[in-house]
């Protein structure tokens, strides 16, 4: 594994890599991570730990928005999490191979999106408000059914057009998420059961997953905390 | 008719209201299938047309797509209206994608309660003269060109022109403070689909009528489906 260069930091992405820009936790950085780590692009990570870094970064015109997450590649400061996916998943061939592969490919990450979406938000609604029923009947009632059915009628390996692409590691993403929350919740899905140990075991997939990669914990009180006060959240 | 698109969603903007604009900008004819009731969109579900249970959904060239994104996606791909190459993409789902947050706070505004109302608007209004607008003004201040990205129309012209509009359905005046971008939209709207698009009879939506307003939350559930 690579160290933190703080030199190399300041720089910007001096060694040619994507940096990401974001707080140190999952969020909407985490799709990213895994993108980039599917398609064996190694990355720097610059965690955002207090307001006046962020203030910093927005005085600097580094944020196009004002938000993150930014994603330094290719000479360029992306920001917008679905524009950084798209970028990356076209530039490593993750894509499919024409319009109408994009297009299912497109639908299938929105959905498993939208569902991630959920859990993401979760621990920054107020307890009383939180409704994990409803994610976990979102989950198994609405979006796996969708993906157990495709992969079952095509019998494929891989959600679209025969080759892994973006949407297949979305799908795991989303499947590991809601499994942290219902470790149960595939029990009624053996084709997503047997494409989650498929999709687990490709090489890079494999190495995102082990301890010591860049892949982030489930938020808890202090990624919260800091969260909410970097951005003043209201 | 066999060939144009269909849209199925209820009569308004909402969420296709952006798909309209760039089927129209593209010079698409393209036909609508309003869910009126509940039992509309049920109907939808239990025929198995809506991959998520959800609308929007555009049945186009034998696919019946869901999905805001992926739908608008696909017609800007397929209508030369995504720019030429990745980069220029990038550049473009950038933009894009700032655009529908605002717009999806300016869609919220109407459900918003009595008494966060006028807070809201105030949100909405600064959000788009402090954070957006400046960015999308300064883009063609910078290069000078008719369009925001490659000196091309693109979906990000059409975007921020539709955008544009329902900020100043907010607040008339609410580009008082960028001369480029009064510039911009009398330009955009001058496009023989786009003006035609903004005639009165096209099928550019409304906004919310309060009184509808009840039936729609009726129909989606909204907060819940």
């Amino acid at each position: 594994m690579w160290r933190l260069d703080k030199r190399k930091q300041k720089q910007g992405s001096m060694s040619g890599k994507p940096k990401l820009t974001y707080p140190n936790g999952r969020g909407r950085m985490e799709s990213i991570r895994w993108l980039l780590a599917a398609a064996g692009v190694e990355f720097e990570e610059e965690f955002l730990e207090t307001r006046e870094q962020y203030q910093k970064l927005i005085k600097d015109g580094a944020l196009l928005f004002d938000q993150v997450p930014l994603v330094e590649i290719d000479g360029m400061k992306m920001v917008q999490t679905r524009a950084i996916l798209s970028y990356i998943a076209a530039k490593y061939n993750l894509y499919g191979k024409d319009l109408k592969e994009r297009a299912f490919i497109d639908m299938y990450v929105e959905g498993t999106a939208d569902l991630m979406g959920m859990i993401i938000t979760f621990v920054f609604t107020p307890p009383q408000e939180r409704n994990l029923a409803l994610i976990i009947e979102r989950a198994t009632t609405r979006y796996f059914p969708v993906y157990e059915k495709v992969l079952k009628q095509h019998g494929q390996e891989f959600l679209v057009g025969n080759r892994f692409s973006w949407a297949d590691v979305q799908l795991l993403e989303a499947i590991l998420m809601v499994e942290e929350k219902e470790p149960t919740v595939l029990s009624k899905f053996p084709v997503l059961q047997a494409f989650k140990a498929r999709i687990s075991n490709i090489p890079t997939i494999k190495k995102f997953l082990q301890p010591g990669s860049q892949r982030k914990p489930p938020p808890d009180d202090q990624y919260v905390a800091t969260v909410m006060a970097i951005f003043k959240k209201d | 008719m066999a060939g144009k698109p269909k849209l199925y969603y209820f009569n308004g903007r909402g969420r296709m209201e952006t798909i309209r604009w760039l089927l129209a900008a593209a010079g698409v004819e393209f036909e609508e299938q309003f869910c009126e009731t509940r039992e509309d969109l049920l109907k939808l579900r239990q025929d198995g047309y809506l991959l998520f249970q959800q609308v929007p959904m555009v049945e186009i060239d034998g696919m019946k797509m869901v999905q805001t994104r992926a739908i608008l996606n696909y017609i800007a791909g397929k209508h030369s209206l995504y720019g030429k190459d990745l980069k220029e993409r990038a550049l473009i789902d950038m933009y894009v994608e700032a655009t529908m947050d605002l717009n999806e706070i300016i869609m919220h505004h109407p459900l918003q309660p009595p008494e966060a109302k006028a807070k809201h608007l105030a949100s909405i209004i600064e959000k788009a003269t402090t954070r957006y607008f400046p960015v999308y003004e300064k883009a063609l201040k910078d290069h000078g060109q008719d369009f925001l990205v490659g000196n091309r129309f693109s979906r990000a012209d059409v975007q921020l022109l539709e955008t544009i509009l329902m900020a100043e359905e907010c607040k008339p005046d609410i580009l008082s403070k960028f001369p480029v971008l009064q510039a911009f939209k009398a330009r955009i709207s001058n496009i023989p689909t786009i003006k035609k698009f903004l005639q009165p009879g096209s099928q550019k939506k409304p906004p919310l009528d309060a009184k509808l307003l009840p039936k729609v939350m009726s129909i989606f559930n909204i907060g819940n489906e």
